[in-house]
């Protein structure tokens, strides 16, 4: 591998023009972070148009506002995979300069967790910048014959239907949790997003489905105030020291460790929980997450965090989240660290559990290496 | 509702949201005049402006670029056979032969009334239709749109060509390259043979650039001549739109299909354009010549297509459901600029609906007047020598193909549905069965397994399943009945086409081959995983052996046998040159990517073409190889895009775009 110029898009466009003024501020990086006229890639394993991307771009132009130097921020989606190409890609080529950063979702976690043979990144190796928690409501029709978050107890005994996107897609968390807290439901997969799985709710042929918080208060209250749909419990958020609290969002509904004691009588625990709460997390709090190649240096992920502190406070930034990012505050420093670890991490033992109960229950084989 | 009707018109008519809506359309009629691009890479290049826009503004160019580019994207179809996106790819049966005829004029503006007026018929219905469509939308159950996905096969009845088990065997070749990649069930993989490339299957556009624009390509690059055999555009404005005032009902019953279908979310609206067409055939009594140039066989497509993309704003809207490709990257965008699609779309955000209505209807008039002043310079196109042409074209399609996932294999999938293309042109396999097949089969397939978890077998006595079946019935009777031959004049055709039994004989048997070989992958499966590509594939071991039965011992008039070497209209031309020279070119340039990256591969492909094939002169080579190298560098920019890569970048770390 030989270093040459680390030029990137706008940069080679701009060469001829800027290839003095370049070369200046190059030599003036060393001592001070400035991306000034560099353009950072930001990659997206994903394609247009869907959440991650849509959650890519909503950042990008205030990173590039905060970002030492002010330079281009770019979304590039490299698809494909089910998110694996764009960050093994990710993973073999970027350098630590900072001019280039992943964003990873729950789907990019899932199959690192579960071992899938196309999987050749290593999380472990990265840096966090940022991490961007989500949550999400499950409710049940009231052809159940529940009528408040109180009565979950109903549903024991009963057969439950649920439109799943497919075992190893982020609807494992569902399907985890319910299958603990001793749920009956039958999972129908093939769905194309949670979008489609609500209207099967809606079409009367589920009757328990979960979606995420903002398009929960946007969908699904109306349907909760016109009584065709009953709220059961939120997933819950964690608090700083890694605790499942209830969701700021939903204060008045239990978070799924409540539901689960209704359910069973027992606080939440044992290896079951453990293997739940491993990618609930991966799935929800630390769903999407931004990050530097190894050997990056601190003064860049600093950089980087001092950028997303300030762009929070941005006017811009205050009138759009909420449509993007629902109602939850992305976060850097400690608090991204300890969801970074609690989210990419899990033990042999658990992951083993996880995969011998999708073979056997579901028939999922995690492809061939 | 009158008032908010008027409040949204009246905001849309301010000269700032017009400009925006211009620049959306401007940007969208480009977009689909290349073949292959569509509404995905469209709205991804004007995504990162949206930014700060006024939301009203933001929407209006959106939507700009959305409903134009089935206006567009029939050039393409029109002048070269090549359909400009996955839209009109219906558009080429008869489109082309028009054109070939010397009536291009005629086809296009056909095409551009049909393509208003749908576009037109789309925004009304919506107007009246998005105060109700929530409880009718959600009267579509797993069941119904499993049956609806049947309808839509059935159209290979019409599409099936002069040989019935030719065109069903070809159905099940698309069923089953549909079914590649992860089975909806379960989630194991099909039919990957290791190559992780074949994990999420096959793309939509590979498939279409392979086995439409590849085959014509190559045919073109032969015959050494222009495009238009007679003079370019041909006379005929006035024809074309009497033709199609004298069809009116056609296109309004097209239209209302197109939008019904495009408002149905699950179904996706890439067969839109055949489910129209093959209306048309069914229900055209007098002197129909479809495949050979019939106006009706544009006038159908082109109402549909327009029409589809209205409707599929509803689900987008109402849902937050993306109907297709271009949809979700139309929804992203309207969550950027900070509107979340819901309920309220219909209640208290009904303002920006309208707007988003009238923002459509706008854009359709805006889009076909400009194609309108565009045809006559873009006409001429096709009388250059198509050595010239070729070139970019290929260059063109090989952009838009590796846009599906930005990797070198894109090219070798297209290299590879290309051959396959090719040799179904030449051997009369109708290519529009493998395309429905393939769009069709994973919704066949999920939507059933779906059906039979939700409802059980007695899905099939709902009543919306029984309609539908029903509908499919007469699809079927009506189909077969009035089946389309496309592939050229019949008669003596056959006869002698006979003399080259042994290679069409050779041709069925390696599909037969690819039936066997995805028997066996189905062994390994799981019975949900292995289900649906063993019943395809017994059912086309079936009717490849019966078409090989056909081939082997049929008469020597038997309509299983074709062959375009022997019966095309190019035969005993002189300068034909060698059949395989446009698969050998197309080879090169992915050879060459593999070695040195995309971008370096094209200059050199280019350089090497003008001057070996073409014998350009140096100066018109370098001229033409800087314009294009600067235009792709300057599409790729602006999309942020890298090319896929070779041995090259592989060793050594190389500055973009070469990287």
């Amino acid at each position: 591998m030989t270093d040459f110029i680390t030029t990137t898009r706008r940069g080679a466009i701009g060469l001829a023009l800027g290839a003095a003024a370049a070369f200046c501020f190059g030599t003036a990086a060393s001592a001070e972070v400035s991306f000034e006229g560099k353009t950072i890639e930001w990659i997206i394993p994903f394609s247009a148009g869907g959440g991650s991307d849509t959650w890519a771009r909503f950042n990008a132009p205030l990173l590039s506002k905060y970002l030492p130097g002010s330079p281009t921020v770019v979304v590039v989606n490299e698809l494909g995979g089910g998110s694996t190409k764009g960050t093994n890609l990710f993973a073999a080529r970027a350098k630590p300069d900072g001019l280039t950063i992943l964003g990873t979702s729950g789907s990019t976690q899932f199959p690192y967790l579960l071992g899938d043979p196309r999987v050749r990144y290593e999380y472990a190796n990265w840096k966090i910048v940022m991490a961007s928690p989500t949550g999400g409501v499950v409710y049940t029709s009231p052809s159940t014959g529940v009528t408040s978050p109180a009565e979950i107890g109903k549903l024991a005994g009963q057969k439950l239907i649920y439109a799943s996107q497919g075992a190893t897609s982020l609807d494992l968390v569902p399907l985890l949790g319910f299958k603990q807290s001793g749920l009956e439901v039958q999972h129908v997969f093939g769905f194309k997003g949670r979008g489609d799985g609500r209207l099967a709710f809606e079409r009367g042929e589920t009757n328990i489905d979960y979606q995420t918080s903002s398009a929960y208060i946007k969908n699904v209250q109306p349907l909760v105030d016109a009584g065709t749909a009953v709220p059961l419990f939120s997933w819950g958020v964690l608090d700083d020291d890694g605790n499942l609290v209830r969701d700021p969002t939903f204060p008045d509904l239990p978070h799924f460790g409540e539901a689960y004691q209704t359910m069973t009588g027992n606080a939440p625990s044992g290896p079951e929980y453990d293997a739940y709460f491993a990618f609930f997390t991966a799935g929800f709090p630390a769903q999407k997450m931004v990050f530097l190649p190894k050997d990056t240096s601190q003064e860049i992920v600093d950089a980087y965090q001092a950028a997303i502190t300030a762009m929070k406070a941005d006017p811009e930034y205050q009138a759009n989240k909420e449509a993007v990012l629902g109602t939850y505050e992305q976060v850097v420093g400690k608090a991204a660290d300890a969801l970074f670890k609690k989210g990419t991490v899990i033990s042999p033992e658990l992951r083993k559990q996880v995969v011998d109960m999708l073979a056997a229950d579901y028939g999922v084989k995690l492809g061939e290496d | 509702m009158i008032d908010t009707l008027m409040t949204a018109l009246a905001t849309l008519l301010t000269l700032e949201h017009m400009a925006y809506m211009l620049l959306g359309v401007s940007v969208g009629l480009v977009i689909g005049v290349i073949p292959g691009l569509g509404g995905i890479a469209g709205l991804s290049l004007l995504v990162p402006f949206l930014y700060g826009m006024d939301p009203i503004s933001a929407l209006g160019m959106l939507i700009g670029l959305v409903a134009v580019i089935p206006t567009s994207d029939t050039f393409s179809s029109v002048m070269m056979g090549i359909p400009g996106s996955s839209a009109s790819q219906a558009t080429v049966l008869d489109g082309f032969p028009l054109a070939k005829q010397g009536q291009a004029a005629r086809a296009l503006s056909a095409a551009f009334i049909s393509s208003l007026f749908g576009g037109i018929v789309g925004a009304f219905i919506l107007t009246f239709f998005v105060l109700i469509a929530r409880p009718l939308i959600l009267m579509f159950g797993s069941a119904e749109l499993f049956m609806l996905a049947l309808f839509g096969l059935s159209m290979v009845a019409v599409l099936a060509g002069r040989s019935l088990p030719k065109g069903l065997a070809a159905a099940a070749v698309g069923l089953l390259i549909g079914s590649m990649g992860a089975a909806p069930a379960t989630g194991e993989f099909r039919m990957i043979f290791g190559t992780e490339y074949l994990y999420d299957g096959i793309p939509l556009v590979i498939i279409g650039l392979g086995l439409f624009a590849i085959p014509e390509i190559s045919d073109l690059l032969r015959k050494n001549a222009a495009i238009a055999e007679r003079n370019a555009l041909g006379s005929g404005w006035f024809q074309g739109l009497r033709d199609w005032w004298s069809n009116l009902f056609l296109s309004i019953r097209c239209s209302g299909f197109g939008c019904m279908i495009g408002a149905i979310p699950g179904l996706g609206g890439s067969v839109v354009d055949w489910i129209a067409y093959g209306h048309a055939v069914q229900t055209t009594k007098d002197n129909p010549h479809f495949g050979k140039g019939d106006i009706r066989g544009v006038i159908a497509p082109e109402s549909a297509n327009n029409a589809m993309q209205g409707g599929a704003l509803l689900p987008t809207m109402l849902f937050g459901i993306p109907g297709s490709g271009s949809m979700a990257v139309f929804l992203g965008g309207m969550v950027l600029i900070g509107i979340e699609p819901g309920p309220s779309m219909m209640g208290p955000d009904l303002n920006i609906t309208y707007s988003i209505i009238w923002s459509l209807a706008l854009a359709n008039i805006m889009g076909a007047g400009i194609c309108m002043l565009l045809a006559q310079p873009i006409s001429k196109l096709t009388s250059v020598p198509f050595q010239y042409l070729a070139p970019c074209m290929i260059a063109l399609i090989c952009f838009a193909a590796f846009q599906a996932t930005r990797d070198l294999s894109d090219l070798v999938a297209l290299l590879a549905i290309g051959l396959v293309g090719i040799m179904m042109k030449r051997f009369g396999w109708p290519r529009p069965a493998l395309l429905i097949g393939f769009v069709l089969a994973p919704q066949a397939e999920t939507f059933f397994y779906q059906a039979l978890q939700f409802n059980g077998w007695g899905f099939l006595t709902r009543p919306g399943v029984l309609i539908i079946g029903a509908l499919t019935l007469a699809s079927i009777y009506f189909g077969l009945k009035n089946r389309v031959d496309d592939t050229g004049p019949t008669g003596d055709a056959a006869v002698t086409s006979h003399t080259s039994r042994n290679v069409q004989i050779a041709f069925a048997l390696a599909m037969i081959g690819f039936f066997a070989m995805a028997l066996w992958d189905a062994l390994d499966h799981s019975f949900l995983g292995a289900v649906f590509p063993l019943g395809v594939g017994v059912i086309g071991v079936v009717f490849g052996g019966i078409l090989l039965l056909h081939l082997w011992r049929g008469h020597a008039d038997h309509p299983a046998f074709f062959d375009y070497e022997i019966v095309g209209d190019h035969v005993g031309n002189e300068g034909n040159s060698w059949f395989w020279t446009g698969p050998a070119w197309l080879a090169g340039l992915v050879a060459g990517t593999a070695l040195v990256g995309f971008y370096i591969a094209m200059i050199g492909f280019f350089i090497a073409f003008l001057r070996l094939r073409a014998r350009a002169s140096w100066l018109r080579t370098l001229i033409m190889t800087v314009a294009a190298a600067g235009f792709i560098l300057g599409l790729a920019y602006m999309l942020s895009l890298n090319f896929p890569s070779g041995l090259l970048q592989a060793s050594y770390d190389l500055p973009w775009p070469i990287r």
